[in-house]
């Protein structure tokens, strides 16, 4: 069998290895095709129904995201038909989903998160959502370029969930494109939210509706991270918009060394998303590394080495705090005097380091680490 | 046990029965026959028959279709016609053993038809009625005359000797014999099954599966569920040469768990199965070997679907998903898997059996062989039926349905249940087969076929349906989730009289959207039941939206009672009769439906006397009657 399939998309031959999709051939040739419940990192879904796209001898309007690339296949991805089925859908999940921030007509006058007193209903303006300008599904039904937005928008009138602890989930804002359910089952493997009810009523929730905490989440944030529009947020970071800058960092809390993107603003972290392109961690991250950097900025954070002088901490240099630190150990270098117990969040050769000095400096085995405790 | 051995056990135990001279009493007492009361019959037949001592044997079988007339008793003695009986209830029951049975009067007047060798004066061949005579029983062969739970009943009717001859031939001549059968998928999509199975059979990939799709879930549509509780045997026949031409080991009968009765019908079947040697490891001492487990569903419309019936197998929600891959490439558990509906595997037995061209006999060009149908509604002879592909719709009304209840006028026949479309008259003579519907703007669907007369209003049959599909819609994908839901709220506004110029259209225009963009076939036809009656009904959504008007005077906010002065006698039936005390009026005073109060029920319009047929329904107009209650007579 061929390992290379060869086709045709908008008039433009592309290849790709056996097993892509359509949707990675359009991207491998630069073609957008518009998409919102697919995800790299997930199994394809086919539920938004945005990705459709026409290939001849293939009946309907099937889904690029779902439908694997073959050789020889001729594939259409913005004839008029389609651009009007796309917009036809984005309709109707705009009907389920707040959309003042496309069709205000302030719009135009407005520059992004200024500030509105009056203009549209409290609970649907631009700036009260907390993804306005950083939302998947407001990017691309901008791309879509909607006329008008007939269908009546009606509100499923949920009160927001606040009573787990990292983040909120606001189900008003849900369009049920499922990535929170898949990114939850298939890489972390947990499971905790899965799809519930059927029809008008379906969406994602906790088994029986209990909290998160009750559920045996781990709060890793992934389905935060995933989530296209502000259903699921960050709490700490809600209101910050968008960053000034960003800073790619390794995770301080363990020696894994996730790799994190601090988004920045007024120097302080708003948000952590953990990096997607690199090991180790492939744009996961666990509860500490997406949630527990607050410290950072905690006013009782230490930031130099204090010596505790007649009953008094005062701060030191470093040079002076080694030097005590040295100076006390060798009065200590015959064996059942000392022990030493390191750390988690040194990296293996870190902990070498430590067992050598125990052993060779200080004459002890007496040595424990704290992920064996 | 080979087949014939099996086969000899068979005859012989039957010829036993056949020989004893006793009496055999045969109760329909499937799930329809049930609910009209065959089991308080049955009990009052096995509790007189103990009172008088007489010696008979009573067995349960299936429907044979008549559902307008159950429960429905056969009794067959030696050396007479089998006589069946319609309509038996306790009394009549306890009638014939005493008239039939003790004293040999086989009463004619209760007798609906005979059927064997000798006639009986006054009474049809039960295959002459008109109801059965256009009728072709290939699905149905054994549906009401057998007893369901004994396999050699089944045996001794020609029942797996379709296997014995598919165990003889190679896989891929049995699925060459399907092909010649052309035989289609019965479960709604119409795919030729031969074909379907040799995909499947070329696919690589062990285990592989084969799935029976029992879970029958439009509304108004049975036939799976008959079939199941009056012939298994037919089904897992069908279901053991369908495995045996795949190559599948595997094997699941997905069947909703609402029917208890079809469940354990299967259990006992499966039992007997694996008893007889045709159910388990090397069938019949041949090498093929299948093992079966029943699923059983929680009542999901959509599970009905093929790939979220194997999700729901899989113990994962149901919910569809795209295809490629087909099931015959990556099925249940990523293994090549077939999944035939309960109707197409009943055939599959009769077709091996009897041969592809035997099958191919019946039907049209492109639609081969029989289709059952679940005739309902507005139709006098309602029931569970079986005709030739291609008959008229016109024949399956009006000679095998008995035309319209009560003289009154055919309206549209709505086929393929929620994923169907409403005919109109000027369709009636189509033909009915797959081709002939779809051009229709319907479908074949499973066979619901539901009639509709002049007092049922189109505007609300489409309503009803999509609130069905509206609901049963699993929520994956937009166009279902959403689509459903808008046009089920312009409709629900059309109805209640609010709706507005452009409507239609806006139908049309959603609709043509969730058609093209939804995932599933849920999705993909919800719209039909709005498209097919805009197309064949326009006038009717017409008087709704621009008129505010019922023609069928149903759309309870477009419906108004007015009381004649005129006519009404101050009986005081109506007014004692409403349950909000909307009417006032007294003694010789005449009445006066008080608009603000009434709720429409109708109470007042079908007590009032008919002779006085004082109280009028009407849509779209009014009527000048006094605001106040007035002496009888004031008004000349």
């Amino acid at each position: 069998m061929m390992d290379i399939a060869k086709l045709t998309i908008d008039g433009k031959e592309v290849e790709v290895e056996r097993g892509a999709t359509v949707l990675d051939a359009a991207a491998k040739a630069d073609i957008y095709i518009p998409t919102l419940c697919y995800h790299p990192d997930l199994t394809p879904f086919g539920a938004c129904r945005l990705c459709l796209v026409e290939i001849e001898n293939m009946r309907g309007f099937p889904p690029s995201c779902t439908t694997p690339a073959t050789d020889g296949m001729v594939v259409r991805t913005s004839t008029e038909q389609l651009q009007g089925l796309r917009q036809g859908i984005m309709q109707f999940i705009l009907t389920e989903h707040p959309h003042p921030c496309l069709t205000c007509h302030r719009l135009e006058h407005c520059k992004p998160f200024d500030i509105c007193l009056r203009h549209v209903a409290v609970t649907e303006r631009c700036v009260l959502c907390p993804k306005n300008e950083r939302c998947e599904l407001q990017q691309v039904a901008r791309y879509l370029k909607l006329s008008e937005i007939t269908l009546p928008y009606e509100s499923r009138e949920l009160p927001i969930e606040r009573g787990d602890p990292f983040f909120d989930r606001d189900y008003n804002l849900c369009i049920l494109c499922g990535r929170c359910v898949r990114i939850c089952q298939e890489v972390r493997g947990l499971g905790v939210i899965a799809f519930t009810f059927r029809g008008h009523q379906a969406l994602p929730g906790t088994a029986f509706g209990r909290s998160l905490k009750d559920s045996d989440c781990h709060f890793c944030g992934a389905c935060v991270d995933v989530c296209p529009t502000g259903a699921l947020i960050e709490r700490a970071g809600r209101w910050y918009t968008l960053p000034e800058r960003e800073v790619v960092t390794t995770c301080p809390y363990c020696g894994v060394g996730c790799q994190l993107k601090l988004e920045i603003k007024d120097e302080r972290i708003i948000r952590v998303i953990p990096q997607r392109d690199n090991s180790p961690n492939w744009g996961q991250a666990c509860v500490k590394g997406k949630f527990g950097l607050d410290f950072v900025h905690s006013p009782e954070r230490l930031t130099s080495p204090l010596i505790k002088e007649n009953g008094q901490f005062r701060e030191a240099t470093w040079d002076e705090a080694m030097d005590i630190v040295t100076g006390k150990l060798s009065q200590y270098q015959r064996g059942t005097e000392f022990a030493a117990i390191s750390s988690a969040k040194g990296t293996n050769e870190e902990n070498y380091l430590v067992q050598k000095l125990a052993r060779a400096v200080m004459g002890t085995n007496h040595i424990d680490h704290c992920a064996r405790l | 046990m080979t087949f014939a051995e099996i086969r000899e056990r068979a005859v012989a135990e039957w010829e036993v029965m056949e020989r004893s001279g006793k009496p055999r009493i045969l109760v329909g007492a499937a799930t329809c026959g049930r609910s009209a009361g065959a089991l308080d019959v049955l009990q009052t037949i096995n509790a007189e028959l103990a009172k008088r001592n007489l010696d008979a044997t009573v067995i349960q079988v299936g429907c044979i279709g008549l559902c307008y007339i159950e429960p429905i008793v056969e009794i067959a003695k030696p050396d007479r016609p089998r006589i069946f009986y319609s309509g038996v209830n306790a009394d009549i029951a306890v009638q014939l053993i005493e008239d039939y049975l003790v004293n040999d009067n086989p009463r004619p007047d209760l007798a609906l038809g005979a059927l064997g060798e000798g006639s009986l004066d006054g009474v049809p061949q039960l295959f002459d009625l008109p109801m059965l005579q256009p009728q072709v029983r290939v699905t149905l062969r054994n549906c009401g005359f057998i007893d369901p739970e004994d396999t050699n009943h089944y045996v001794v009717r020609g029942g797996y000797s379709g296997l014995a001859r598919a165990l003889q031939m190679t896989p891929e001549q049995v699925i060459e014999e399907m092909k010649k059968s052309g035989l289609r998928g019965r479960g709604g999509a119409g795919f030729p099954t031969g074909t379907k199975w040799e995909f499947c059979h070329r696919a690589v990939g062990t285990p592989k599966y084969l799935i029976c799709n029992a879970d029958e879930g439009d509304p108004g549509a049975f036939m799976d569920r008959s079939v199941l509780e009056g012939d298994p045997h037919a089904v897992l026949e069908g279901m053991l040469i369908a495995a045996y031409a795949i190559g599948a080991s595997e094997g699941y009968i997905y069947c909703r768990a609402e029917y208890p009765l079809a469940l354990e019908r299967l259990d006992i079947a499966l039992r007997q199965m694996k008893e007889l040697g045709l159910l388990g490891d090397n069938i019949l001492g041949s090498d093929f070997s299948f093992h079966i487990k029943v699923k059983e569903g929680a009542g999901a419309f959509v599970c009905g679907e093929e790939t979220a019936l194997m999700a729901s197998i899989e113990g994962k929600r149901g919910m569809p998903r795209p295809r490629p891959p087909f099931p015959a490439q990556s099925g249940l558990w990523g293994k090549p898997t077939n999944i035939n509906n309960v109707e197409t595997l009943a055939n599959v037995s009769a077709i091996l059996e009897r041969g592809g061209d035997w099958y191919a006999g019946y039907g049209t060009e492109k639609s081969k062989g029989t289709k059952t149908f679940a005739l309902a509604g507005k139709v006098t002879r309602t029931g569970l039926i079986e005709v030739p592909m291609g008959i008229p719709l016109r024949q399956i009304i009006y000679d095998i349905g008995g035309g319209i209840v009560g003289d009154k006028a055919f309206k549209a026949v709505q086929t393929g249940g929620p994923s169907g479309g409403c005919l109109a008259t000027d369709l009636l003579d189509i033909s009915v087969d797959y081709e002939s519907l779809t051009a229709a703007g319907s479908i074949m669907g499973s066979g619901g076929m539901i009639v509709l007369d002049e007092e049922s209003c189109v505007v609300d049959v489409a309503r009803y349906f999509l609130d069905f599909t509206q609901k049963e819609s699993c929520g994956k994908c937009v166009p279902c989730r959403v689509g459903t839901k808008q046009m089920l709220d312009i409709l629900t506004r059309i109805t209640r009289g609010q709706g507005q110029p452009g409507d239609m259209d806006l139908l049309l225009s959603l609709g043509q959207t969730v058609n093209q963009g939804s995932l599933c076939a849920l999705g993909g036809t919800a719209p039909n039941p709005v498209l097919t009656t805009i197309r064949y009904f326009r006038h009717e959504y017409e008087a709704h939206i621009n008129q505010k008007r019922c023609p069928a005077l149903v759309c309870l906010d477009l419906i108004t009672f007015y009381i004649l002065p005129d006519k009404c006698q101050a009986c005081m039936i109506c007014q004692r009769s409403c349950p909000v005390d909307a009417i006032k009026g007294g003694k010789k005073l005449i009445h006066v439906i008080d608009q603000s109060k009434c709720v429409k029920c109708a109470t007042c319009y079908e007590v009032c006397p008919e002779r006085f047929s004082a109280i009028v329904k009407v849509s779209g107009e009014t009527i000048e009657v006094p605001e106040e209650p007035i002496p009888l007579g004031a008004e000349e």
